[in-house]
């Protein structure tokens, strides 16, 4: 079977949760929620899923502070957080470009960042869209660093950074991301051109690696209707559903 | 509690009021908040519990907004808060960003009566670097040195939200909404808007008194049927996915906003 680039990038993550009891997903996260919805199909349900925003993928009945309390307890193994900008630390901006407050470009906002990414053990970033736009040397604005001194209280951060053209690996003490994998019809050329900030490279840098076709029918099927639930536009548009 | 007309409620809201807004998926009083912009509300300080979309569009492309307080505001899937994202760019709010949890703890601590609340995270973010009103201690608890954040608590003038249905006492019930139930709490009055009103006692229903709100905290109710809308209420209404796509077009320009607010005040 022939493999979307989306799915391509959901089976990368989801290979990424083996193990993981807890899975959250925030709002604005198509791929990591279908990623961890077929990470609870493959590991027959061992790994619990909380989508935030949906209806029938949501474990929280506390409000608002909820998912933050667990959080801070170490009831969620693994968060996905994404940027307008990512720099070479793992720093994420969710705020804009320019200088603050008057931004040249405005986003959002941080959202839960500055708090998740310091207590989730495993913070996947994932930016679909691998440019010198969005993977920058130096971050505008910090809405939460990819690293602190050890004196501040950081069970958790960064673990990887997946992108639509391959896979780092972050290294919490060095506070360098390494090239781990590059998609299939990419080149470490195109990465290197593409990338604003320094990496290193694993001494064996891989292909990432496809499912197979009972993964890829696993998704198109179940996975496929249960992210409709929460992002129906998403799997009409990827799964046809 | 009489029952009062949403131009009443509105009415209850005064310029210059600090006004707590619940997110976007929760009980969003947009039908109230088109009788704030009718009413030509000014200078609030919006504080959203903890992150707002269309209601803080609205308001601040209406100029009824001084300051935002903020996680985040945006369409979701529709896309950027236009309104919201010109006026920060233009300098004409003041714009007080922070993080989810941050707000709620702030709020929680607001809720208790405390002066604040401590929490993980932030140290080391630019958030924290633009908000000198939170604070690093050092952890008096412990033995190692470990720096922590204390948040001010929150304690708006008004909390403002759309709730499934209320009783002829004036409780209100809130299901799974239970961040409406900590705004409450928190904020020194609160305006509801609800979608019906029951002659059952909500406290003395044991199933529903837990998501009930006692009136004790509940200043005044209108009712509004789709008091949400375009946006959805949990076990009500779905969004209106259409409109809610107009509105993130609308809200890019002054001029479309304004020809999809139509006439003010009328």
């Amino acid at each position: 079977m022939d493999c979307k680039p989306q799915e391509l990038l959901i089976f990368t993550i989801a290979r990424m949760l083996e193990g993981i009891e807890h899975v959250a997903v925030g709002v604005s996260s198509p791929i990591p929620g279908s990623a961890a919805l077929l990470q609870r199909s493959l590991s027959a349900g061992r790994t619990q899923v909380t989508v935030l925003n949906s209806r029938n993928l949501q474990t929280l009945n506390d409000g608002a502070g909820e998912l933050f309390d667990r959080a801070a307890q170490g009831r969620i193994g693994a968060f996905f957080l994404s940027g307008g900008q990512i720099d070479g630390h793992a720093n994420i901006n969710l705020v804009g470009i320019g200088d603050y407050p008057r931004h040249r470009v405005r986003w959002s906002g941080s959202f839960g960042s500055a708090m998740l990414y310091y207590l989730v053990p495993r913070v996947i970033l994932f930016r679909e869209e691998h440019t010198r736009r969005t993977l920058v040397d130096q971050v505008d604005f910090i809405s939460a660093p990819g690293t602190s001194p050890p004196e501040i209280h950081r069970p958790g951060g960064p673990y990887a950074l997946v992108t639509g053209r391959c896979v780092f690996m972050f290294d919490r003490d060095k506070a360098r991301f390494t090239l781990i994998s590059i998609h299939p019809g990419h080149s470490l050329d195109e990465v290197r051109e593409n990338t604003g900030f320094v990496f290193d490279l694993a001494d064996n840098v891989t292909e990432t690696p496809m499912p197979d076709n009972a993964t890829l029918a696993l998704l198109r099927g179940p996975i496929a209707r249960e992210i409709a639930d929460p992002y129906p536009a998403f799997a009409q548009q990827v799964f046809g559903v | 509690m009489p029952e009062i007309s949403i131009r009443e409620l509105a009415g209850r809201l005064p310029d210059g009021a600090t006004v707590a807004i619940p997110p976007s998926r929760s009980g969003v009083a947009l039908a109230a908040t088109r009788a704030l912009i009718d009413r030509k509300a000014r200078n609030l300080h919006l504080i959203a519990i903890p992150t707002s979309g269309i209601q803080a569009d609205m308001l601040i492309g209406a100029g009824c907004v001084a300051t935002m307080e903020c996680a985040g505001v945006t369409l979701d899937e529709h896309g950027q808060a236009g309104r919201f994202v010109a006026a920060v760019k233009a300098g004409s709010i003041s714009l007080r960003d922070s993080t989810c949890p941050a707000l709620v703890s702030g709020l929680q601590a607001g809720e208790k009566g405390i002066p604040f609340m401590p929490m993980r995270g932030l140290i080391g973010s630019d958030l924290l670097k633009y908000r000198p009103d939170y604070q690093v201690i050092d952890n008096p608890m412990a033995d190692d040195p470990d720096p922590i954040v204390l948040l001010p608590a929150i304690t708006p003038d008004i909390a403002l939200f759309h709730a499934p249905l209320a009783d002829r006492n004036g409780n209100v019930w809130i299901g799974t909404m239970r961040e409406l139930m900590t705004m409450a709490h928190a904020a020194r009055q609160t305006l509801v808007t609800v979608e019906e009103i029951t002659d059952t006692d909500l406290m003395r229903d044991e199933l529903r008194a837990p998501a009930t709100i006692p009136s004790l905290y509940i200043t005044a109710i209108a009712r509004a049927p789709g008091g949400s809308w375009p946006l959805g209420l949990p076990g009500c209404h779905e969004p209106d996915n259409e409109e809610l796509a107009r509105y993130a077009a609308a809200s890019r320009d002054a001029e479309s906003f304004a020809s999809w607010l139509g006439p003010v005040g009328v």
